[in-house]
């Protein structure tokens, strides 16, 4: 690392680390018509204030830890697939990952099996979605082992739409769930029984970001190009298809518990990879910490906006914040190509 | 004899690609690979380090089976240098080359002293050192290739195979680039082998060449011995001479067309 990058890392970490903080209490003061003192989060953290205990401690706080966790676990997703598609555009959003793990989520919420627990099912199904779609998208652009940018991206809007329409239907006849599912779809931090789901969820994530972290350094020479890392004594088909697998995973994992939250996965590892350049042993790992902080911020922001807007789902700001930025993505490469 | 290569045969769903094929490498030679557009000598370069396994015979290096060794062991004694080199993320040169080391690596281990030192060194014997910050992604091409010349190097391989070398490049880039390689085959005591349609390079600069002709070796040998106007005729159907180069020694070909073509041109019998 030269130090030019070390010193960005440095101040990266220093950036990181006051908003988490800001935002953590800015947070977990929030409350409905006014916002609490500092000293009466504490208490209420520290079990003195049992007035407040519920906001704090039930709603707030499992409301920035599932932010965290599922930011991280969109933005190291979406470095991975950018890596591994060598395509900068890819993300979980993008190649219709999110959309097929949210209709499996959904089919899992609407049809339950009985005596198997909905935490149990609806994970699942997300999962299995979420790895369908991705093969399927994968294999529709394939053409021997290169993918052009362009078949991948219009793939995973084809299958994205194909996935969001059977999930309109399902919506179209969930009866009294139909709000929850609406709600669910757009992407909300609010879950409900935060606390029974965040072990789960943190086993799940944890599992897959480890997998992802284990193999940053090969994934530096598949960015290269496959011939370069197989020159390089990687198996880089049984890597491919780890962290395809791993991947899809945390995905799932973060779409079935709190809906679609688009352009996480895009905006966060590509500002990340300006900063801080391509070597993923640091970008991975940053983009964990900046993934979650990250939508912490858009939570909030939501919630600003919430109060004069009634309930603002997260997805909403974290597509008018990334949307752009996609958009602004393919007019520079259009620049660079003459055409996308 | 560093790699030997037994009565290899390999096929495509079926398709033979290559048939009986066998030959050795030494250390310090440049060995050129010739043949038309799908001959198999990609695939035969892809059989040297075990990117694809031999269908029948066996690739032998140090007298053990490539199948019986790992990867990473592999490319811990052959490094190679694919075609395509466009490099889509802004890695600096130094980045890539620290690549290199990565087959003597655990891997969450970053570069020891030793390491280091041999990733100066193959910028150094390659040229980059003073683009070691650049990015690699805007260079041009010939820069990246030496770039990705130097990671191969910091594999300290005692075999380099590179597959069309010069494709893409102008002249002057052609020549720096085989003379680098020409130079540290003999420096290094490392075996090269080229994949080329660079016929006059390949005369030029190779110490042997191959020809490959239906699957087969048509002919291996010294250059001046393969590349004879009868070879030519018959792997790749073209009218061509040889002559002694004066001032370099080597030899120089003047083509004069396909003998199809050729013999419809001008009349004559062929």
């Amino acid at each position: 690392m030269t130090l030019d990058r070390r010193k960005k890392t440095t101040a990266m970490l220093l950036v990181l680390g006051v908003a988490f903080l800001l935002l953590f209490f800015l947070e977990l003061r929030w409350a409905q018509f006014w916002p609490l003192s500092i000293r009466e989060v504490w208490d209420s953290l520290t079990g003195k204030d049992e007035n407040y205990r519920i906001v704090v401690v039930d709603i707030n706080l499992p409301r920035v830890l599932f932010g965290l966790v599922v930011g991280a676990n969109l933005a190291i997703a979406g470095a991975v697939m950018q890596a591994l598609f060598k395509n900068p555009m890819a993300s979980p959003y993008t190649l219709g990952l999110s959309s097929g793990a949210s209709l499996g989520a959904a089919i899992g919420i609407l049809f339950p099996i009985a005596l198997i627990p909905e935490i149990v099912t609806v994970p699942i199904l997300a999962f299995i979605f979420c790895m369908g779609t991705m093969f399927v998208v994968y294999s529709l652009a394939r053409v021997g082992t290169q993918t052009h940018m362009e078949t991948l991206l219009l793939a995973g809007i084809a299958i994205a739409a194909l996935a969001q329409a059977v999930v309109s239907f399902l919506i179209y006849f969930a009866g009294e769930k139909m709000s929850e599912i609406v709600l669910w779809g757009m992407g909300s931090l609010t879950v409900s029984h935060p606390w029974s789901k965040l072990p789960l969820v943190l086993v799940l994530s944890l599992v897959g970001i480890i997998v992802m972290l284990l193999h940053s350094k090969d994934l530096n020479a598949i960015m290269l190009g496959d011939n370069h890392a197989m020159d390089l004594g990687i198996d880089v088909k049984r890597t491919r298809l780890t962290l395809l697998v791993a991947s899809s995973l945390v995905t799932a994992t973060a779409v079935c518990f709190v809906g679609t939250i688009g352009f996480v996965g895009l905006v966060i590892p590509h500002i990340m990879r300006i900063i801080l350049g391509p070597d993923n042993r640091l970008l991975m790992p940053m983009c964990v910490l900046g993934g979650g902080v990250y939508l912490v911020a858009c939570d909030y922001f939501a919630r600003i906006l919430s109060d004069t807007l009634g309930v603002l789902p997260i997805g909403v700001v974290t597509s008018l914040i990334g949307a752009p930025y996609f958009i602004y993505l393919l007019r520079r490469r259009k620049r660079e190509v003459g055409w996308i | 004899m560093i790699l030997e290569v037994c009565n290899l045969d390999y096929d495509y769903g079926g398709k033979p690609v290559l048939q009986d094929v066998s030959f050795s490498i030494r250390p310090g030679e440049m060995l050129g690979i010739l043949g038309p557009n799908g001959c198999g000598k990609t695939t035969l370069l892809k059989n040297l380090n075990k990117n694809l396994s031999p269908k029948g015979g066996c690739v032998l290096l140090d007298g053990s089976d490539l199948e019986d060794r790992s990867k990473k062991d592999i490319a811990r004694n052959i490094a190679s240098v694919p075609q395509d080199n466009r490099v889509g993320f802004s890695f600096t040169v130094r980045e890539i080359v620290s690549m290199g080391r990565m087959p003597f690596q655990s891997p969450f281990e970053g570069n020891s002293s030793e390491d280091l030192a041999i990733i100066e060194d193959a910028m150094e014997k390659t040229g980059v050192t003073e683009m070691a910050d650049r990015f690699v992604n805007t260079m041009s091409g010939g820069e990246r290739q030496k770039v990705i010349i130097a990671r191969a190097m910091a594999q300290t391989p005692r075999i380099l195979l590179m597959d069309e070398p010069t494709l893409h490049l102008d002249i002057s880039a052609q020549f720096d680039i085989l003379e680098l390689v020409h130079s540290l085959s003999r420096s290094e005591d490392m075996a090269v082998v080229v994949v080329s349609h660079d016929l006059p390079m390949m005369a030029r600069f190779c110490d042997r060449i191959m020809m490959i002709h239906d699957h087969r070796i048509r002919a291996i040998g010294k250059t001046e011995e393969v590349l004879t106007p009868e070879n030519m005729r018959t792997v790749f159907n073209v009218d061509a001479e040889f002559h002694v180069d004066p001032v370099t020694g080597k030899r120089s070909v003047t083509m004069h067309g396909s003998t199809t073509g050729r013999a419809k041109s001008t009349g004559k019998p062929n």
